[in-house]
């Protein structure tokens, strides 16, 4: 008997009379926003964006190349890295900064030595303050996200959803999805890690820009 | 992903003496004074850290429906696991299936090979740490990286000499040199990584796809950058459709530090052209699973989806950290977990679902309502049970039985209470008993007993009657 067998069969023998009982799911979570959290999507998006340690501004979409530089500017990126499909108008106005599509795609090592990265999003999540990357449009590839050591990321407003279950409701679970709330975190390192060494994989900085028109 | 620090790795596919009892392996935990007031304050911390969170206002709600969505899952395991094994093969995985800790290490072992790899890069997951597959690993000749921040500043330096601590940039202790100097350390291991090992919070049997929710960013690295990606998952971790990570991905992200969401959720389906692994290997683990499965009240304890909230309540755990419970997992969980995964036969697996107080605050805090209190007077029950079948009863049974034929007759057990008073009273100091005789000692190794007052209640009733 295949080991796969072996296991199906002591998964069918240990259930006995109890296999194929159907508990009922109680689904009266919250599924939407509700109260004054509904009022203003966008807004709350951004509180709970800063509550996770990110940075965050509200800008209008003709001000939007501008707030790309700024934010490149700030963060004293001189070599960033974007996707190939970004649109072109976001990177406009950037002043002493070389961007590079990743095409023809760019090797590991240029990822990581990169100053930062622009993308757009899938989704965003209002309630968790939280950006959902699917490889899709204006996003690229993962690993483009995750080596430089800076992440710009731009949210349109109608892409912000309010809840979780909002968000799984537009998300296509065969596309390899990555949802960021808040830079690299060492906290999950437990007593080991000392205090406040933050940032040691994933991008050390998270930015975002909410565009509202 | 878990807030603890993970128990100590176990290499050996076998251990060559049996592991200490609880009880003897917690004794020395205990001793070491830096331990535990490290782990008083790692523990406060972490319930500080999530008090800082309000609770959702639909919680209730949200407990209710992830125990549903787990019991049906356990309920329907197999015809789940056929659907998921359907799902990533059609989107271009493999998957392999473990009866045993054996055979999952070989299975492990003998990919890494196939891919002619010579060191893997791992994320920390409880799984492989419950397989032994890092020792597995480096006895087949394969280099085995640790990339969370928390492994690598214990790990003793490759060289077996220096602690990465020492090494990182001189004798620094500035959390910012350190994690700057860890941070280039691992990068370089990850860009030269071929091969990384996972584990995965979720398996969504719908869909096809496995789920890690991590704070640093070494899984994303682990599951993005290297050619081959194998992921090694209990079977317990199917969850039946995409729909019900709306209620898991809340629940696991609040119990286990308080967030509304942890960092870094990833999830993936097989494998995708240009971006991430070419090869997804998908290692789903039996390894006693389907032996808690079997006993209808222990089976709640795989509803767990190792938040480890139930870790930072559990006065005990909190005294002697992760080390005594063994190296499946630790704290309230680890108690009903373990014995069940690994049989009652030996004492250290018996001893577990003896260290606890049966406070109930693992309890009133698991997201998916596991009565872990009542799986632990279930299990003790077990254990009991299965001593009564040796040829030698143990002293438990012998004064058990005593006490049962005492107790069973008003005469008798009245007579006893009143001889057990004034022997008692004789015994006592200030009011306290430190130390009973003879075998009960050991009921007082760990606590103190009142001295009993100079007239048992039903002495004084009967008196009061008359
Ligand atoms: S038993 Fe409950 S509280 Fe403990 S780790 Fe598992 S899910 Fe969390």
């Amino acid at each position: 008997m295949s080991s796969r067998d072996e296991v199906l069969r002591r998964v069918r023998d240990a259930l006995g009379g109890a296999r194929g009982t159907h508990p009922a799911v109680p689904r009266g979570y919250a599924r939407r926003l509700a109260g004054t959290d509904a009022a203003d999507v966008p807004a709350l998006f951004g509180e709970r964006v800063a509550e996770n340690r990110a940075a965050v501004r509200h800008v209008g979409a003709d001000e939007l190349a501008t707030a790309v530089a700024a934010a490149l500017w700030g963060r004293e990126a001189k070599q960033i890295v974007v996707p190939a499909d970004l649109p072109f108008g976001w990177l406009a106005e950037l002043d002493g900064v070389r961007a590079m599509a990743d095409r023809p795609v760019i090797d590991v090592d240029a990822l990581a030595a990169a100053d930062g990265v622009v993308t757009g999003c899938a989704v965003a999540i209002a309630r968790t303050g939280t950006v959902v990357l699917d490889g899709g449009p204006t996003q690229g590839r993962r690993a483009l996200t995750l080596l430089p050591a800076y992440h710009l990321c731009v949210v349109q407003a109608e892409q912000i959803v309010g809840t979780v279950p909002e968000a799984l409701e537009r998300l296509d679970p065969s596309r390899p999805l990555t949802w960021i709330s808040g830079p690299s975190a060492a906290h999950g390192a437990g007593a080991a890690a000392p205090a406040g060494a933050e940032g040691v994989h994933g991008p050390r900085h998270l930015e975002v820009l909410v565009v509202e028109d | 992903m878990t807030a603890a620090p993970p128990p100590p790795a176990s290499g050996a596919p076998g251990p060559v003496a049996a592991p200490p009892k609880f009880a003897a392996a917690a004794r020395v935990a205990l001793a070491d004074t830096a331990l535990r007031s490290g782990l008083r304050g790692a523990a406060a911390a972490a319930r500080e850290r999530r008090s800082a969170f309000p609770e959702p206002a639909d919680w209730e709600d949200l407990r209710e429906a992830g125990r549903a969505i787990k019991d049906e899952a356990l309920l329907n395991l197999d015809a789940h696991l056929e659907e998921l094994e359907r799902a990533v093969t059609e989107a271009g995985g493999t998957v392999h299936w473990a009866a045993g800790a054996a055979e999952a290490r070989r299975i492990v072992t003998g990919l890494v090979r196939a891919s002619g790899a010579a060191e893997v890069v791992k994320s920390t997951s409880a799984v492989t740490r419950e397989i032994g597959l890092a020792g597995a690993l480096a006895r087949a000749g394969v280099a085995v990286r640790e990339t969370g921040l928390g492994e690598l500043l214990a790990q003793p330096g490759e060289d077996g000499q220096a602690s990465y601590r020492d090494r990182a940039g001189g004798p620094s202790d500035d959390p910012a040199v350190l994690a700057e100097a860890a941070r280039l350390r691992l990068r370089e291991r990850f860009l030269g990584a071929r091969v990384a090992v996972t584990g995965a919070n979720f398996l969504v049997a719908e869909t096809g796809t496995l789920v890690l929710l991590e704070s640093e960013g070494n899984g994303r690295m682990c599951l993005t950058l290297p050619d081959t990606l194998i992921s090694v998952a209990g079977i317990e971790k199917v969850v039946p459709t995409w729909a019900d990570l709306e209620v898991l991905l809340q629940l696991l992200p609040h119990s286990s530090s308080g967030a509304p969401m942890t960092p870094y959720v990833s999830s993936w389906t097989g494998v995708t052209p240009g971006d991430g692994p070419r090869e997804f290997h998908l290692v789903l683990l039996d390894n006693g699973r389907t032996k808690a499965l079997a006993d209808e009240v222990g089976r709640a304890a795989l509803r767990c989806i190792g938040c480890s909230a139930c870790l930072d309540v559990c006065p005990v755990y909190e005294r002697t950290g992760p080390a005594p419970y063994g190296p499946v997992r630790a704290g309230p969980i680890g108690a009903i977990l373990t014995p069940q995964l690994r049989g009652v036969e030996r004492a250290a697996e018996a001893s577990l679902p003896f260290a606890s107080t049966l406070c109930g605050a693992c309890a009133d805090v698991c997201p998916v309502k596991i009565d872990i209190p009542e799986v632990l007077v279930h299990l003790r029950g077990r254990v009991v049970e299965s001593r009564r079948h040796r040829p030698v009863p143990t002293p438990e049974l012998v004064l058990m039985r005593g006490l049962a034929w005492t107790m069973s007759d008003p005469r008798r057990y009245e007579a006893a209470l009143r001889r057990g008073t004034r022997w008692a009273r004789l015994m006592s100091r200030g009011g306290r008993i430190r130390r009973l005789p003879g075998l009960l000692g050991k009921w007082t190794d760990a606590r103190d007993l009142p001295a009993p007052p100079p007239a048992t209640f039903r002495a004084w009733w009967s008196g009061r009657r008359r």
